[in-house]
């Protein structure tokens, strides 16, 4: 057998067209995913930035006698349709709480009603010829303007899309983390510290081992189920509540964490527990002061990507009640609250053209948290980690 | 410092739960999603307007909600719930095994189900017969049944366009869904001789769609697909007439008029259920209900008809209210 020069060299040539495929191929692939992103943020940044700005009206607001009784007469007449009916409708209680209130009157800069807003971004809006050179000539006087939208910042949901704010969500957000953390980061730890450092390797660990790999990946309404079926008509938690939430969560997370944990755990060089034995530490003593400490950064970062995971969750949610309508900001893990991913699906499902802003500036808010928060994860471990 | 921190949160919340007190200022409400929006907007207003907090509101279908009604008095079980059919003799059964025997009923407005297309589309009259042709999944030919061969409108009758039947619709576990089968196929079907008893199969070769529970979903795939059909809730037609148009069906159109009415025949009933036995351990129910049967709500300028609920006549909301404020007892005959 013998090849001549020139079969060896086109057979090169050959496999070199192969590698240069190979390679136009993978890098299609990438900026294909990479396009898709680009689109998406540019379509998320196109409709939920709207939402980040609202219009407001400056105006008198009296507190008279009438007003007690009929909230619209604290404003001038011809501005009723304009200003949103949430900015009024709670004065007579204001008064009803505060008689020295009667006689007074303010100077404030009130929001107006959506489809003033709309009209004002240029939106599909109701409002007819009239009312719209209505608005204009109020714009021009500087009686209306559109400035940062403080309310999506300061207030819950609402019926009424100018009123519609994120932060109910938010603070249920943070309550159902907190408890998702406290029990799911001891106990993750924990077991995968025993089944690491201290567990025999027999067939029971392995088959447990098996098993919280497979939890791993599970579908969340499972968990969710499961939840239902234990912490609320079992033990009898408060449904909706944050306590429900972040228990059936913790269930979720606490396979990522024992995962991550035991990787963690693993990295640390078997000759750090030799010595520290060589010494005279007891076992106790090595994990606590040696192993633990070691492994730390890979713990944390292995517990927020979890966390993350946890918090862009709605499935297992929606079946123990926290997909629900709050506009109260919660204050305590017992009340009914809501999620950030809740509220953007409650807001998608809205008929109003408005709440399609609102969607997209959830959904902004939402990656804004979550992109922080992987930040930090990998910060912890470029900062932290060490190699051997 | 960190642990302290997890200990006391962790204390404080197995504290409260174990604190959860006697007497409730929250109400509980679930039920039905057609009913929602409105309802939410009532328990916002509530929350704004009186002294209690908001009221907790959770959707999850009108079964759904009457199940959970109907799983006993106490705490745990909510005080009111929505729907958007009126409650079955059955379910009114089990609320009675279940201890739940003081229900007061109460109507607030209707809905109309529309078949919404593109409005680039001409405005078109359907019948009942024909829709139950274009969506079932056997359709009777030469007196036997087959499977439906149906690709085009002009194919059910040549007097409609020559357009592919593609249909938008809701899922099985919608309300919306269960309204349509009853009213449009199950109406069809017992009229055709071919079908022995109520026929309510939908297709699934494809010219169906199933579009998830939500409706905006089917408005915007609307107005990329133009040749397509949506089955949605009247509000969504209300909020999108710059867009869309719906079908007239029997001659009419879904107009509010007509569908409070019932001349228009996809039309349902919305209404709320409330457990009387909780008055004493949820002092702020019957304020709710009040105000939610207020002129100011469900009347003919009232805030829920801007968000699309379709008011009843004058003399029906002077009934209902009046039911309401003398807490009249459900009776099964009223049901049946």
């Amino acid at each position: 057998m013998s090849h001549s020069f020139d079969d060896i060299s086109q057979q090169l040539r050959r496999r070199h067209r192969k590698s240069a495929r190979l390679k136009w191929i993978s890098m299609g692939a990438l900026g294909l995913a990479g396009l898709f992103l680009v689109l998406f943020f540019a379509d998320m940044l196109n409709k939920g930035l709207p939402a980040f700005q609202q219009a407001y009206i400056n105006t008198e607001v009296n507190y008279t006698e009438e007003a007690a009784t009929d909230a619209r007469q604290a404003i001038a007449e011809d501005l009723v349709p304009i200003v949103s009916r949430t900015e009024i409708r709670e004065i007579p209680k204001e008064i009803r709480n505060d008689e020295d209130l009667i006689g007074t009157s303010e100077q404030k800069w009130l929001l107006v009603n959506g489809e003033v807003d709309q009209y004002l971004k240029g939106n599909r809006n109701k409002l007819n010829e009239e009312e719209r050179e209505a608005i204009d000539e109020r714009v021009e006087s500087g009686q209306v303007e559109l400035a940062f939208n403080r309310t999506f910042f300061t207030q819950g949901d609402s019926k009424t899309s100018e009123r519609a704010g994120i932060l109910a969500a938010v603070v249920g957000t943070v309550m159902t983390m907190i408890v998702t953390l406290a029990i799911s980061f001891p106990i993750g730890v924990m077991t995968a510290v025993y089944l690491e450092e201290f567990a025999p390797d027999n067939r029971l660990t392995q088959a447990i081992e098996i098993n919280i790999n497979n939890l791993a990946a599970i579908p969340s309404i499972l968990f969710g189920l499961l939840g239902l079926a234990i912490f609320i008509n079992f033990f009898g938690v408060p449904r909706s509540s944050p306590l429900a939430g972040g228990m059936t969560l913790a269930l979720m997370t606490l396979p990522v964490i024992i995962i991550s944990t035991r990787a963690a755990l693993r990295s640390v060089p078997d000759s750090i527990r030799h010595a520290a034995f060589g010494v005279g530490c007891s076992r106790w003593q090595v994990v606590r002061d040696h192993v633990l400490p070691l492994a730390m950064p890979g713990i944390m970062t292995g517990s927020i990507i979890g966390l993350a995971q946890a918090m862009g969750e709605t499935a297992p949610l929606i079946i123990v009640g926290m997909v629900a309508f709050i506009p109260d900001v919660g204050a305590s893990f017992t009340e009914a609250a809501t999620v950030m991913p809740a509220q953007i699906f409650t807001w998608s499902g809205e008929p109003e053209h408005a709440f399609v802003e609102k969607t997209a500036g959830g959904i902004l808010v939402l990656l804004a948290v979550l992109i922080s928060l992987n930040a930090f994860a990998v910060l912890l471990r470029k900062k932290f980690e060490r190699r051997w | 410092m960190n642990r302290i921190l997890k200990t006391t949160v962790l204390a404080a919340a197995v504290m409260s739960v174990a604190g959860v007190a006697q007497a409730r200022d929250q109400i509980r409400i679930v039920g039905s999603s057609t009913v929602y929006p409105f309802a939410s907007y009532v328990t916002e207003e509530f929350g704004a307007v009186s002294d209690y907090p908001t009221p907790v509101i959770e959707s999850t279908g009108s079964g759904g909600g009457l199940r959970l009604f109907c799983n006993g008095i106490g705490d745990g079980t909510p005080d009111i719930t929505n729907a958007s059919r009126r409650m079955k003799p059955s379910e009114f059964e089990r609320c009675e095994e279940n201890g739940v025997t003081d229900i007061t009923e109460a109507k607030i407005g209707s809905d109309g189900i529309v078949m919404g297309q593109s409005n680039e589309n001409d405005e078109l009259d359907l019948t009942l017969e024909q829709i139950f042709l274009a969506v079932a999944a056997q359709v009777p030919e030469d007196g036997e049944l087959v499977d439906n061969p149906y690709e085009n409108w002009s194919d059910i009758d040549s007097s409609l366009p020559d357009r592919e039947i593609s249909i938008y619709g809701p899922p099985t576990t919608s309300g919306t869904r269960d309204a349509f089968e009853e009213l449009v196929m199950e109406a069809a079907s017992s009229e055709m001789d071919e079908y022995e008893e109520a026929y309510t199969d939908i297709r699934d070769d494809g010219a169906y769609i199933d579009a998830g529970e939500n409706d905006n979903l089917i408005v915007q795939r609307l107005q990329e697909d133009t040749g397509a059909f949506g089955i949605f809730g009247y509000s969504f037609l209300a909020e999108n007439t710059d867009a869309l148009n719906a079908a007239s069906i029997e001659g009419v159109a879904p107009e509010p008029e007509d569908i409070s009415s019932g001349d228009y025949p996809v039309a349902r009933s919305l209404w709320f259920y409330v457990k009387n036995q909780h008055a004493d351990e949820v002092p702020p129910m019957y304020e709710y209900t009040e105000m939610f049967m207020e002129e100011q709500m469900i009347g003919e300028d009232g805030y829920l008809k801007d968000i699309g609920l379709i008011v009843l006549p004058e003399e029906e909301r002077e009934e209902w209210r009046q039911k309401m404020a003398d807490r009249t007892q459900l009776e099964l005959s009223d049901l049946e």
